[in-house]
């Protein structure tokens, strides 16, 4: 790993981690378990990982570890996207009145 | 299209990604934009996706790697998309959890694969090209951090189905070789870097058998950290899980030198760190406390225990029914116990069933009630709870005054009182529901057992209060008939 590289992909570790926090910490405490959801899929980007990695796969190791690592990557991601969209759904169908914050 | 034009073009693509990442989780601010959210977020994966598969065909791929592919995904996909699809919603943080197993595992996985490539050319060339100490450094984390949610993940998982015993464990020794396992871990780790660097040099062979023996090491960490912990604490390490595996996808990034793994890791990473703190804070404990051990396995809480004196006032269905039929406010407190017994429906009924009567019915939601922040509003919307019946803790708390009679449904140490004035009880400080200042108070609980804390209720020998010894749903579906009945 070279220097200039090394370099640029901590800025850019540090540069996300403080904008998760920036992004994530208004969200309110009634959508926290959406949101573990949500963000539990977009952990499932480690998928476009698994395909550079199998996409090189030469021997059979690699082949291997290529293929457990798509299939659980592939669960993660559609499975993340699929749960957290049927939660959410559940939200969706009630609008809030816009009287409601105000009527004690 | 050239080589070097369909680079640029994926470095574009994976930068739109990440945006959308960033629009799509701001957009779960608010009820409204969640789903939409979801949406983006899922649109900026299927771009990423695609710009790797391009890039992949691009730089030539043969069949065998094509069926890797396509045969992993189809596999992982389909099984992914089933469970999503059927699994009820109780059982929401237990995928969660797998989730984070698989991703987690994903991310080590490729660590491994990339050091065992570089040592193999690094072993051929005599030198090291390729694998230095920085790299190793993230190989070493990735393969850490991804292995400890891995093992983790799966037995927290395994808890919440009931599948592995949800009461602590307790390991003979278990701190001692858990601190043996990170000592033996952490020395293997820093000579792999150390040889990664050149510092050092060793045979063939060695290095693959000290990173095998870092990745078991942090394999059986992962279940020694959660085996102790109880199945009531687990919302809080699925949520330190989800942040860890965050973690090592970012790590996977920097493994791979691929930019886009290492912002949507840490996004996660940041997300799941917050999301922990703010858990733990609602229950007044550190996060340290809950990893290091509950208090309920204490033996402080045998005096607790006899500190609680008083008796305990039993109800009978048709009691609490007249009780709630004839309140002009309602307010029904769900816990815990409710989501277990999935008895979200049955509360619902009944708040149906006393509004039609006209009666003010409103729900208290602590921030930690069910299993997750926010989870219990998940529940009472797919029941077809109307959102505005749904108080946040500061909203509702001042209203118990003029409260006829609240219903604490499966819910216990979210309203002990004792949170409140008892400066003694292991959870001193933790904001609670003010039930005790409810006119009466009816409680549906299964046995005079206690929550997760392990301490006991005062709210229970309080006189104005109620007790109906029952199952959540059993406990409600008797009331519904015994209020219709009136």
């Amino acid at each position: 790993m070279i220097a200039a590289d090394l370099i640029q992909y901590l800025t850019v570790f540090v540069l996300a981690i403080l904008l998760g926090f920036e992004v994530i910490s208004k969200v309110p405490a009634t959508l926290h378990t959406p949101l573990m959801s949500g963000t539990n899929s977009i952990h499932g980007i480690v998928l476009v990982g698994a395909i550079g990695v199998a996409a090189i796969a030469d021997n059979p190791l690699s082949y291997l570890i290529a293929f457990v690592a798509m299939a659980f990557a592939g669960a993660n991601v559609v499975g993340g996207y699929v749960v957290t969209d049927r939660m959410l759904q559940m939200f969706r169908r009630r609008p809030v009145p816009a009287t409601d914050k105000f009527a004690k | 299209m050239s080589a070097v034009d369909v680079g640029y073009l994926v470095s574009l693509s994976f930068i739109l990604g990440a945006a959308l990442f960033v629009v799509g989780l701001h957009q779960m601010n608010s009820p409204a934009t969640a789903r939409n959210g979801n949406m983006v977020s899922a649109t900026g994966m299927v771009i990423a996706i695609s710009a790797e598969l391009v890039h992949s065909i691009q730089g030539g791929m043969g069949i065998l790697n094509w069926l890797v592919i396509i045969g992993g995904l189809a596999l992982g996909g389909g099984l992914g998309l089933r469970t999503a699809r059927t699994i009820g919603m109780t059982a929401m943080p237990q995928l969660v959890s797998l989730f984070n197993a698989v991703g987690g595992g994903a991310a080590a996985l490729l660590a491994i694969n990339d050091f065992v490539g570089l040592n193999g050319q690094r072993v051929l060339a005599g030198g090291a090209p390729g694998l230095d100490g920085w790299r190793t450094l993230f190989i070493i984390a990735d393969v850490v951090i991804g292995s400890v949610t891995f093992t983790g993940s799966l037995v927290a998982s395994g808890k919440l189905m009931g599948v592995v015993r949800s009461q602590p464990v307790h390991i003979p020794m278990g701190r001692i070789l858990s601190g043996i396992l990170v000592v033996v871990g952490v020395a293997a780790g820093a000579v792999l870097i150390l040889a990664g660097a050149g510092v050092r040099t060793y045979d063939t062979g060695i290095l693959e058998i000290l990173l095998v023996t870092a990745l078991v090491c942090a394999l059986l960490f992962g279940i020694l950290m959660v085996l102790p912990i109880g199945g009531a604490d687990m919302p809080v390490v699925i949520s330190l899980l989800n942040a860890f595996t965050g973690t090592a996808v970012s790590m996977a990034g920097f493994v791979l030198g691929n930019v886009m793994l290492i912002v949507a890791g840490a996004l996660v990473g940041a997300s799941g760190a917050i999301l922990t703190r703010l858990m733990a804070t609602a229950m007044n404990r550190s996060i340290a406390n809950i990893i290091v051990g509950g208090f309920g396995a204490a033996e402080g809480t045998q005096s607790a225990m006899s500190g609680v004196g008083g008796s305990v006032r039993e109800v009978s269905v048709d009691d609490a029914a007249i009780q709630l039929a004839y309140a002009s406010k309602v307010v029904i407190v769900p816990g815990y116990g409710l989501a277990v017994a999935q008895a979200q429906h049955g509360v619902r009924e009944l708040a149906d069933l006393l509004e039609a009567r006209g009666i003010d019915v409103s729900y208290a939601i602590h921030p930690v009630a069910g299993r997750m922040p926010g989870h219990m509003n998940v529940l009472l919307a797919e029941a077809n709870v109307p959102y505005p019946q749904l108080k946040e803790m500061d909203e509702i708390n001042p209203e118990f005054d003029r409260t006829d009679v609240a219903l604490v449904v499966g819910a216990n140490d979210v309203t002990n009182p004792a949170a409140r004035a008892d400066k003694s009880s292991p959870i001193y400080g933790m904001p609670i529901l003010d039930v005790d200042k409810a006119k009466s108070i009816i409680v549906i609980k299964r046995s005079m057992g206690r929550g997760y804390a392990g301490i006991d209720n005062p709210l229970y020998v309080n006189p104005k209060t109620g007790m109906f010894f029952a199952d959540a749903k059993k406990g409600l579906q008797e009331l519904v008939a015994a209020v219709k009945a009136l």
